[in-house]
């Protein structure tokens, strides 16, 4: 049961505040944003998602910048509000079609609509952007979304000059579109986090896939629609007779688990690995998965670092991509802490590369190398020199590492699970849907010890 | 409703004062009350859209009350709902002006469309005026009775807002009773939902003074509910589910069938995507497990995949609350987990409240087989930039060497810690090689070679400073230089703000002085007359303490001061494990996340679904005090039992706590010189036990000069046994066939263990609270066979016996062999003392 609901902006501003029970006191959100802003003295550390102040819990969850908040005095369960609150986020998303601070501020009257129907005294009562359709009756009013990040993972395919196909990530579902005739299409996209750690001999100690196949449709009349997966596909890792191991790229897909939206029906899951399901309004989550079957990691980090004379020290770095030469990562930045007393740090990259920054970050002494596309196959290579101000006793590599790296990769997934086909289950010859399937796979915690 | 009327911090520039804008606002709307032009709508919208902004950014529009009800005589729907989230925020506060919303509001209510309807019938219920309640009786009757499952939603809930604004009303119109027909009757499920909920709330609030409620309450969870409730299950809207689920978790199911039926049926719902589902039903499978061991087990192991499958997916706050309620498990049945130890690994760019909870797991899932792998990594993190989590991987570790049999591994990684010189990694290993020196004294060798190389000025915080004087008070006979570094310490007085340290330094001058006096003799009496000068109270005291004991006795003084020690065995556990059980009770609630049971951080009217009476809460309180008496309890090797009794499991936990039972100097100084005091008085009373000289009191300044301390009487040592021995039956056998009878006896069983000789395993669990384990037992009445093992407490020395008892001649005949044969004799004597209290409560 919650007592207030609000959307404050990074400044702390209330963008929107709904109070459904008044037992807890107005100035909640003053006291909840001071509590974030300034949890530990030092400000190193991020205040959780929940904590009581004076008998009043508190829960948020961050979304592009903004902060989501609802107040309880109850003991209530904490994943059903942190879920709701990112499940509130994700229906405004849909509505607006651009989640940030400009658009709702636009649109507020909208969004308290919204919230009449989400909750009412404090206990959900619906959270489907479809049933929901008919109790809204404000026209969103669309802010420009070339400039603004839009929410959820999709907003990846948004990223750099060239947008994905089908920017209609940021429709909104009930506005029409300029034409006045709604295109009929649906986006399947399939998302993966990927994380490894690399032992100092570049051995994989632990890696693992987190997936999401995401759903957006907006086809008209709710159509059946059927998604199928690699036929060898198999979940529960004790399932298989043989633990089939491979970096090579071939055997079957093993998830080690995976869990579904409530629309999704399985009947026929185990035998042909087909998905079935009406596809409700907006965006979603069909189906959850995870992975720690062995996999090729995309990219090979390689790190030197050796003293080099007096207070002085060289670091090499080495990135090689390991996937075919026809893709491209994008956004690729790696990262390395640096010892405590470096002071300076020149660096020199590769002779005639074009698209890379690199960086010493003074404040906390880390070396930053920004890259902005590795195409498949290729190398990269950066050297830094590095100053000392104290001698360095114990081990130089104790001091300084790990490397760790972010990048994104569209269409490429490492899992190598697939949409084989997507049917839309439709009467007339003549309907013929986009139907828009893409694979991304980003960094989650891509990490090489030194 | 909506928005409060609240300052905005950072006002914008052309944010408007409000006064002439009202006012200008008041003027335009009252233009357009009347008018019935085209497109006044449009004008309306937007001029109600600047009220609702002004309204939401803190300007006090109130004064337009009249204007907007006279606005709202529209059929525009948009229009409609801005003026009820206007009237909603505030009637409350102009009781008069809100009456004369009534009217439309009740008009709205037996509108055509049953959307306009259930939104009037909402907004009536939202006024919270008090004196406008009997207006509500009449549209709330018709809403629950109205064809549209829309508007019955609203009036359920309408029903609850009434009860809050007036119980009696409520009760009155007899609505809890119609609420219970529709929650058993109604065909839309978040009717029935929030039926429930309404229900839940107003039984629990009229219990308290009406027995009916009471039983209408208990009534809830009945079979007949619950089977009803579940039928339908997924009919419900996932949020309902968890609802539903929360109250199944509650039923107490007769028959172990039920049990069976009830999670077959909630089985796929821990497939579902939303984490509160899965929590929710992951509750209800715990709780109606608990009395069925083996069930319970293969729940945690089905339930692992789905809840680790959530912690990777979705926001990181999802897997934060969900990363709580594994957390809660591993520590309840780490063994289950411990091959999953990976998934605990700690990312570089997770926030430190989540890596804190996967550095706790991993310390709890190390056994024998991973601690390799698990320590490796943590010890990649006592280098990480994130300080706080650096230190955390240090405890981590110790808390690992703690609770295993060989710790020689980890002992050098922690060594290594010592010399890695970073400060603060220095100054946690000491703290922990302090304690592991307290579990372990046989690596004090080592451990003191290294110790010794640090320099204490390269030792800043109070409780590694503290740790670092103990072991040179406490070994202070091989470490070469202890005297002069305690010396040069002790020259620092002033200059050491920590009256912990100083407490330290007192005490380990005094220790040195007995192993060494006279090395120290000097620096005795300069920290005694620093101690005594000293401003801080307990320092003062028990310097001056120290100074009158070596004064009356100095023999007296070192019993007192450096008397022999056990080692520690078990280190105290910081939560009881009734706390512990107190919030697996309350699983997927706040109480998992704040590591608290509720009644510590919610008041008694907001406890919501977990009621305990506030006795037990302090019972609690107390127990948790005195579970700080660190308990030689025996720990039940099989770790199935554990999973439900984990009373003991819990109190072997070992775990970094001030050992309050150990030795005096880790406590607070007060009780510790009040132990001591107590020690001393009783040696005083009773001098022959002390067995000391009755040494004329010597002045403290002679006995310095002289530095003649009576030699020490040498302590016969007491056999203890480990509460944790373990040995396999085939190198029991083994060991059985190898050594030779060291001792056979025959002895009597006293009347109160024949009687409570009920069969052949009721001796085995009395003499494991004796640390004496059964390996095999067999036999018929009267004749009985057992054999048993024990294990000296801190060597793998072994004491194996075989006992004959005859119930009907009350005698029983006992051979033992041991690895050590010196001890054997004390050991019988353990072994028939253990024997003859059975049976005696």
């Amino acid at each position: 049961m919650i007592s207030q609901f609000f959307v404050l902006s990074q400044r702390g501003d209330n963008i929107v505040f709904r109070d459904y029970r008044g037992e807890v006191a107005k100035g909640s959100a003053e006291i909840f944003f001071r509590k974030v802003k300034f949890w530990k003295e030092d400000g190193q550390e991020e205040a959780p998602p929940v904590f009581n102040v004076d008998g009043v819990n508190y829960f948020h969850v961050k979304v592009v910048g903004l902060l989501f908040v609802a107040t309880t005095r109850v003991n209530v369960s904490p994943s059903l509000v942190l879920e709701l609150l990112q499940r509130i986020a994700r229906v405004i998303k849909d509505y607006l079609g651009v989640l940030s601070e400009d658009s709702l501020r636009k649109n507020f009257v909208l969004v308290y609509e919204l919230l009449d129907e989400v909750i009412d005294f404090g206990y959900v009562q619906t959270t489907s952007t479809e049933v929901l359709k008919s109790y809204v009756f404000n026209e969103p009013i669309v802010v420009d979304a070339a400039r603004l990040q839009p929410l959820g993972p999709a907003a990846i395919f948004m990223q750099g000059s060239k947008r994905m196909p089908g920017t209609a990530v940021t429709k909104s579902v009930v506005a029409n579109e300029p034409g006045g005739r709604k295109r009929e299409e649906i986006f399947v996209d399939i998302i993966e986090k990927i994380s490894v750690t690399f032992s100092s001999s570049g051995y994989i100690l632990t890696s693992e896939i987190d997936g999401t196949i995401q759903m957006k449709s907006y086809l008209t009349g709710n159509p059946e629609i059927r998604l199928a997966l690699n036929e060898d596909l198999s979940i529960g890792r004790g399932g298989s007779v043989y633990d089939y191991r491979s970096s090579s790229g071939a055997g079957p897909v093993i998830l080690d688990d995976c869990n579904f939206h409530e629309s999704v029906r399985l009947d026929s899951f185990d035998m042909d690995r087909t998905l079935a399901l009406v596809p409700p309004d907006g965006e979603f989550p069909v189906m959850n998965y995870r992975m720690t079957q062995e996999f090729k990691p995309p990219f090979r980090i390689n790190c030197l670092i050796e003293e080099a004379g007096h207070l002085k020290a060289e670091v090499i770095l080495k990135v090689r991509a390991e996937f075919p030469s026809n893709i491209t990562a994008n956004t690729v930045v790696v990262q390395m802490p640096l010892p405590k007393y470096t002071t300076r740090a020149s660096f020199e990259l590769e002779p005639g590369v074009v698209g890379q920054r690199t960086d010493f970050k003074e404040a906390n002494k880390k070396l930053e190398w920004g890259l902005k596309k590795i195409v498949g196959g290729s190398e990269h290579t950066l050297r830094a020199k590095l100053t000392f101000s104290q001698e360095s006793h114990a081990n130089i590599t104790k001091e300084a590492g790990p490397v760790s790296m972010t990048f994104t990769i569209p269409m490429y997934n490492a899992s190598r699970l697939q949409v084989k086909y997507l049917q839309i289950a439709k009467k007339s010859s003549s309907y013929n849907p986009y139907r828009w399937v893409r694979y991304v796979t980003q960094a989650n915690s891509y990490v090489a010890r030194i | 409703m909506a928005p409060p009327a609240q300052s905005q911090r950072s006002s914008s520039p052309s944010q408007p004062s409000g006064k002439s804008e009202v006012s200008d606002l008041k003027l335009q709307l009252r233009q357009l009350a009347g008018s019935r032009a085209p497109g006044v709508d449009d004008s309306k919208r937007e001029l109600f859209k600047k009220v609702i902004s002004y309204m939401t950014i803190g300007i006090d529009v109130s004064s337009l009350f009249g204007e907007m009800v006279m606005c709202s005589a529209t059929s525009d729907i948009v229009l409609k709902k801005m003026c009820y989230l206007y009237v909603g925020n505030y009637a409350k506060v102009n009781p008069d002006l809100a009456l004369l919303t009534i009217n439309f509001l009740q008009r709205d209510c037996h509108d055509e469309d049953p959307m306009i309807r259930g939104l009037a019938l909402r907004s009536l219920c939202s006024l919270r005026v008090a004196n406008l309640v009997e207006y509500l009786v009449g549209p709330l009757g018709s809403g629950l009775k109205d064809s549209n499952s829309y508007v019955r939603v609203v009036a359920v809930i309408g029903v609850l807002k009434l009860y809050h604004i007036s119980a009696s009303t409520c009760v009155d119109a007899d609505f809890p009773s119609t609420l219970k027909h529709l929650m058993l009757n109604d065909s839309d499920t978040q009717v029935v939902a929030n039926c429930l909920s309404a229900l839940q709330e107003i039984w629990s609030a009229e219990a308290t003074t009406s027995e009916e409620a009471s039983r209408e309450r208990e009534a809830l969870i009945s079979k007949p509910v619950i089977y009803y409730l579940l039928n339908r299950i997924k009919e419900f809207s996932e949020w309902a589910q968890c609802l539903v689920l929360e109250l199944v978790a509650k039923y107490v199911p007769v028959e172990s069938d039920e049990i069976f039926d009830i999670m077959n049926l909630l089985e796929d719902r821990l497939q579902h995507a939303n984490g509160a589902v899965v929590l929710a039903t992951i509750k209800v499978f715990l709780h109606l497990t608990l009395s069925l061991t083996d069930v319970h087990q293969q729940v945690y192991e089905r339930i692992k995949a789905p809840l680790l499958t959530l912690v990777s997916s979705g926001s990181p706050e999802q897997s934060y609350a969900v990363l709580s309620h594994l957390h809660i498990l591993v520590m309840r049945a780490p063994y289950i987990f411990s091959s999953d130890y990976k998934h605990f690994y700690c990312q570089y760019n997770e926030p430190s409240y989540v890596k804190r909870l996967k550095l706790e797991m991993l310390t709890a899932v190390a056994n024998e087989s991973n601690t390799y792998e698990i320590v490796t990594e943590l010890c990649e993190y006592a280098a990480n930039v994130d300080i706080p989590i650096a230190r955390e991987s240090i405890r981590a570790v110790g808390k690992i060497a703690l609770q295993q049999y060989d710790v020689n591994a980890i002992v050098d990684r922690l060594l290594q810690f010592l010399e890695m010189e970073k400060d603060y990694v220095t100054a946690e290993a000491l703290v922990l090689v302090k304690d592991l020196l307290r579990k372990y004294p046989q690596w004090s060798h080592d451990c003191i070679a290294v110790v010794g190389n640090i320099s204490s000025k390269n030792v800043q915080e109070p409780k590694a400073k503290a740790a670092l004087i103990w072991m040179l008070g406490e070994y202070s006979q091989d470490m070469q230089d202890a005297p002069y570094i305690l010396e040069s310490l002790v020259e620092n007085w002033d200059e050491e703000h920590s009256a912990e340290v100083r407490l330290h330094l007192l005490t380990a001058v005094m220790k040195c002085f007995f192993k060494r006096p006279p090395e120290t003799q000097n620096a005795l009496g300069a920290a005694l007359a620093a101690g005594i000068a000293d401003f801080h109270q307990d320092v003062h005291d028990r310097a001056l303490f120290y100074y009158r004991i070596l004064q009356y006795n100095v023999s007296v003084a070192e019993h007192v001061v450096n008397p022999p020690k056990q080692a520690v065995s078990v280190f105290a556990d910081t939560q009881s494990s009734e706390i512990k059980d107190r919030i697996f009770d309350e699983f997927n609630s706040l109480s998992v996340v704040y590591q608290k049971p509720s009644y510590m951080f919610t008041d008694k009217e907001h406890r919501g679904p977990f009621e305990f009476s506030d006795e037990l809460g302090n019972l609690s309180i107390g127990g948790e005090a005195a579970d700080n008496v660190v308990s030689a309890q025996s720990v039940e090797a099989n770790d199935k039992d554990l999973l439900l009794t984990t009373s003991e499991k819990e109190e072997t936990r070992g775990s970094s706590t001030n050992g309050s039972a150990y030795t005096a100097p880790y406590d607070s100084s007060s009780t510790s010189v009040f132990a001591s005091q107590t020690r001393i008085e009783s040696e005083i009373s009773n001098p022959t036990s002390a067995g000391h000289a009755p040494q004329a009191s010597l002045g403290i300044d002679d006995l310095l000069g002289l530095g003649l301390p009576a030699a020490p009487a040498p302590s016969s040592p007491q056999l203890k046994l480990s509460s944790k021995a373990v040995l396999d039956p085939s190198a029991f056998q083994q060991k059985w066939r190898q050594l030779p009878v060291a001792l056979s006896q025959e002895c009597s069983v006293s009347p109160q263990g024949v009687a409570a000789f009920t069969g052949p395993q009721a001796l085995p669990r009395h003499m494991q609270s004796h640390s004496i384990h059964c390996i095999a037992s067999g036999g018929q009445s009267p004749n009985f066979k057992f054999f048993f093992f024990a294990q000296k407490a801190e060597e793998t020395s072994n004491y194996l016996v075989e006992c004959i008892i005859n119930t009907s001649s009350a005698k029983a005949q006992i051979k033992i062999k041991a690895d050590d044969q010196s001890t054997s004799s004390a050991f019988s004597t353990l072994f028939q003392s253990a024997l003859s209290r059975f049976g005696i409560p």
